[in-house]
C-alpha cells in the first residue's frame, strides 16, 4: 500500500495522520486518565463515562453562550472558564452518584458495570429532553483557529496543539496529585489495602467518593476537549466508551505512564491506519490488534506489582 | 444417566416452573394472541435464548460477557446467509449486472460470490454452521482468555470490544455482509414462503420448542457435578483450583454452551423476523441481553425467559406510548434490580412466593425433599455475588 507513494509524500502522510492522531490521542488520555483512576484505583468500571464527558461537553457549549449573550468582550476567554465549569459540574454529579449508587457496589465490580450502564442511558435521555436530540457545536474563539504552516505539505491546526497542551496538564496534574500530594498517598494506600488504611485513620469512605468525583471532573475537561473536535450530541460519548476501555486496560490499569503510552499508540496507528485503509477498518484493525495483545499479554503494557 | 432419582435432575418447584411456563408458551398465548403479536413474541423469545446461555456463565460461572451479541449475530447471520443465497436465485436476480449474487453485493460492484459466502448454499452446512460457529469463535475465546486467568471485569471489556469489532466490520464490510441495513428480504426457506401466517405459526412453535431443548440441557448442566463446580468456581476460584480442577476448561465449556444457545437464538431471529442486522450483534443489545438475564434473575433458567418477555413487553408498549420516558424507565430498571434485586424476579419469587407453593406441595404430595436438595438450593440462593 506504500509503493503508490513518494517517499517525501509517505513523510507528509505520516506528519499529517500523526497530528491529526494526536489530537485523538489527547482526547483519549483525558478520558482514559478519569477512568483510570476510577477502574484502577478502585475497580469500578464506569460505563457512564462518555456521558460524563458529554455532561463537559455541554457546559462548555452553555459557557459560550453565556459569553456570546452577555460578555462578548471577553468571548475569546471563555474556554478557560468553560474547562473549569466542566470539571466541577462533571465532579460534582460524580460524587452525587457515587454517594447514591457506586459505594453499594464496591463489592461487586460486574455490577458496578450494569449500574452505571443503567446510569448512561438516564443521562443520554436527559440530555436528549434538556437540549434536544440534535447535535450542537460551540463557536471556537478566533485564537484558536486557523493553523501553522511547517512546510509546503504539513499544517497544523492550532486547536489541536491547545487541546493536546490540555491533555499534559491534565496529566501532569493527576501524577503529581497521586504520586507528590497527601491526598494521591491517601488513595494508593487504600488501593493497596482497604482494611489497613482504614485502621491507620483514612476515611476510605471519603477518599472514594473524592477519586470518583476527580475521574468523572476530568471526562467533564476531555468533554471541553472534545468540543473543538467534534459535535457534541446525547450519544457522543457512547461512542467512546469502548476505545476508552481498550486504552485503560491496554495500558495497565493503575499505571498512568501505561495509560498515556497506550492511548499514544492507539491513537496513532489507527489515524495512519485510516489513511491507507479507511476509517472504519482502520478501527477495526487496531483494536483487533490490541485485543489480541490483550490475550498474550492480559495484565497490559505496563502493570503495577502489587501482592494480591 | 449420571442422576440416580429423576428429582436430582429437577425439584419438584422446576418441574412446576418449567410445567407453567410450556402452559404459558405453548397454550395460553399461541390462543389469546393473534398471529402479529404472537410472532413479536416469538421474536423476544429468540433473546430468551441468549439469557438462558447468560444465566449458566453468568450466574453459575461468574463470567459475564458482553459480547453475546457476537454469537446471537453468527447464528443470525449464517441463517440469513443461506436464505438470501435462496432468495438471489438467478431468476429473481435477472436484472442485476451479475445475476444469481445478492443484491447488495451488485450495488457494491462485487462481481463474484465471496469464498465464505459458498458453503452457505448448502442447508445442512447452515444448521451446523449456526450452532458451530458460534462455539468454535467462543472456544478460540475462551481458550485465549481463560487459560491465562483472565477473568472478570477484563473477560468482560474485552468481549464487549469484540462486539465492537465485529460491528463496524460488518458495517464497513458492506460488499460482504449488506453493511447497516444488514441482510433484509428473505422470502424462501427451500422454496416455502417464510413471510406467511402460517409460517409464523410454524416457526413460533419450532421457536419454542428449541427453548424447551435449551432448557433442559441447562437444567442437566446446572444440576449435574459440572453446575456445582461451576458455582463453587465462582464463590472461590483457587480453592476448586486447588483441589485439582482445571478451572479454565469448566469455564470454556460453559462459555460455549452460552454462545451456541445465542446462536440459536440469533437464527430464530432470523428466520422470524425475516432479517438480520448488525443492530443486534453490537455493545448496547449485548448489554441489554445480559438485562434480560439480571431482571429475570441470573440464577433462574426460566426467570430468564420471563426476563426477556417482559422487558422486551414494556420496551415495545413503553417506547411506542413514552418514546422519551422509555429511557429513563430502562434505566432505572438498570439501577434499581442492580441495588435493590441482585436476583431479580426469581429471587423475589423465591423469597415471598415458594414457600406458600411448597407448602401446597407438600399438602398435595406430601414431604418430599432430600437434605441434599435442601442444601444445594440454599448455597445458590445465598451466593449472589
Amino acid at each position: 500500500m506504500f509503493s503508490d507513494f513518494t517517499a517525501a509524500e509517505l513523510g507528509a502522510i505520516f506528519a499529517m495522520q500523526g497530528f491529526a492522531g494526536l489530537i485523538l490521542f489527547a482526547v483519549f488520555v483525558l478520558m482514559a486518565l478519569g477512568l483510570a483512576i476510577i477502574f484502577g484505583q478502585m475497580g469500578v468500571i464506569n460505563m457512564a463515562h462518555g456521558e460524563f464527558m458529554i455532561l463537559g461537553a455541554y457546559v462548555t457549549f452553555m459557557t459560550s453562550n453565556l459569553f456570546a449573550n452577555h460578555f462578548p468582550d471577553y468571548f475569546g476567554s471563555y474556554f478557560f472558564f468553560a474547562i473549569i465549569f466542566a470539571f466541577f459540574a462533571a465532579a460534582l454529579l460524580g460524587a452525587l452518584v457515587e454517594w447514591g449508587m457506586i459505594r453499594f457496589l464496591y463489592h461487586r465490580p460486574l455490577d458496578t458495570l450494569l449500574a452505571t450502564w443503567g446510569l448512561s442511558l438516564i443521562m443520554q435521555q436527559s440530555y436528549r429532553s434538556i437540549f434536544g436530540a440534535r447535535e450542537v457545536g460551540v463557536v471556537i474563539p478566533d485564537w484558536l483557529r486557523g493553523s501553522y504552516r511547517v512546510t509546503d505539505m504539513i499544517e497544523v491546526p492550532i486547536n489541536g496543539l491547545f487541546v493536546m497542551g490540555l491533555a499534559i496538564f491534565a496529566t501532569l496534574f493527576v501524577a503529581i496529585l497521586m504520586y507528590r500530594s497527601r491526598w494521591g498517598k491517601q488513595v494508593r494506600a487504600v488501593v493497596q489495602n482497604r482494611e489497613m488504611a482504614g485502621a491507620v485513620g483514612i476515611n476510605s469512605a471519603r477518599v472514594d467518593r473524592l477519586t470518583f468525583a476527580l475521574g468523572c471532573g476530568i471526562a467533564g475537561v476531555a468533554g471541553s476537549a472534545f468540543t473543538m473536535i467534534g459535535s457534541t450530541g446525547p450519544t457522543a460519548g457512547q461512542a467512546y466508551i469502548v476505545d476508552t476501555f481498550l486504552v485503560v486496560v491496554f495500558g495497565g490499569a493503575g499505571s498512568l505512564l501505561g495509560t498515556v503510552a497506550s492511548a499514544f499508540s492507539i491513537s496513532q496507528s489507527q489515524s495512519i491506519l485510516e489513511f491507507f485503509i479507511g476509517g472504519s477498518m482502520a478501527k477495526v484493525l487496531t483494536l483487533l490488534i490490541v485485543v489480541i495483545i490483550l490475550m498474550f499479554r492480559p495484565q497490559g503494557l505496563f502493570t503495577l506489582k502489587v501482592r494480591r | 444417566m449420571p442422576f440416580k432419582h429423576f428429582k436430582d435432575y429437577m425439584s419438584r418447584q422446576d418441574i412446576l416452573a418449567f410445567a407453567v411456563l410450556a402452559l404459558l408458551l405453548l397454550l395460553v398465548l399461541p390462543l389469546s394472541l393473534d398471529i402479529m403479536r404472537l410472532n413479536q413474541v416469538g421474536k423476544y423469545l429468540s433473546f430468551a435464548f441468549v439469557a438462558v446461555g447468560l444465566v449458566l456463565c453468568w450466574g453459575y460461572g461468574g463470567i459475564l460477557s458482553l459480547g453475546q451479541g457476537v454469537f446471537y449475530g453468527l447464528g443470525g447471520y449464517a441463517l440469513a446467509m443461506y436464505l438470501k443465497l435462496e432468495a438471489s436465485s438467478p431468476e429473481n436476480t435477472s436484472i442485476q449486472t451479475t445475476p444469481g449474487i445478492p443484491d447488495f453485493m451488485d450495488w457494491n460492484r462485487i462481481t463474484e460470490l465471496p469464498w465464505f459466502w459458498e458453503p452457505f448454499n448448502s442447508f445442512a452446512f447452515t444448521l451446523a454452521a449456526i450452532i458451530i460457529v458460534p462455539s468454535i469463535f467462543a472456544y478460540l475465546i475462551g481458550v485465549a482468555m481463560f487459560k491465562r486467568r483472565v477473568g472478570g471485569v477484563y473477560f468482560a471489556i474485552i468481549t464487549q470490544s469484540i462486539a465492537a469489532i465485529l460491528t463496524i466490520l460488518i458495517i464497513g464490510q458492506q460488499g460482504y455482509t449488506g453493511g447497516v441495513n444488514g441482510i433484509t428480504d428473505l422470502r424462501t426457506l427451500m422454496g416455502w414462503n417464510i413471510n406467511t401466517d402460517f409460517a409464523s405459526y410454524i416457526f413460533y412453535f419450532i421457536c419454542v420448542v428449541l427453548l424447551f431443548v435449551c432448557l433442559f440441557i441447562a437444567q442437566f448442566i446446572r444440576m449435574s457435578k459440572t453446575g456445582r463446580i461451576l458455582v463453587a468456581m465462582r464463590g472461590q476460584e483457587d480453592r476448586v483450583r486447588f483441589s485439582g480442577y482445571d478451572i479454565a476448561n469448566f469455564k470454556i465449556f460453559v462459555f460455549i454452551v452460552g454462545a451456541a444457545f445465542a446462536g440459536i437464538g440469533g437464527a430464530m431471529f432470523t428466520i422470524q423476523e425475516g432479517f438480520m442486522s448488525p443492530s443486534f450483534v453490537g455493545v448496547v443489545p449485548s448489554i441489554e441481553m445480559v438485562i434480560f438475564c439480571a431482571v429475570g434473575g441470573r440464577l433462574s433458567l426460566v426467570g430468564a425467559v420471563y426476563g426477556a418477555l417482559l422487558v422486551n413487553v414494556a420496551k415495545t408498549t413503553f417506547g411506542e406510548t413514552f418514546p422519551q420516558l422509555w429511557l429513563f424507565a430502562m434505566g432505572l430498571i438498570f439501577i434499581g434490580v442492580v441495588l435493590g434485586l441482585p436476583n431479580g424476579l426469581a429471587g423475589v419469587y423465591n423469597q415471598w412466593v415458594a414457600p406458600y407453593v411448597d407448602r401446597v406441595l407438600d399438602k398435595i404430595f406430601g414431604k418430599e425433599k432430600t437434605p441434599e436438595d435442601i442444601a444445594l438450593e440454599s448455597s445458590t440462593q445465598g451466593a449472589t455475588s
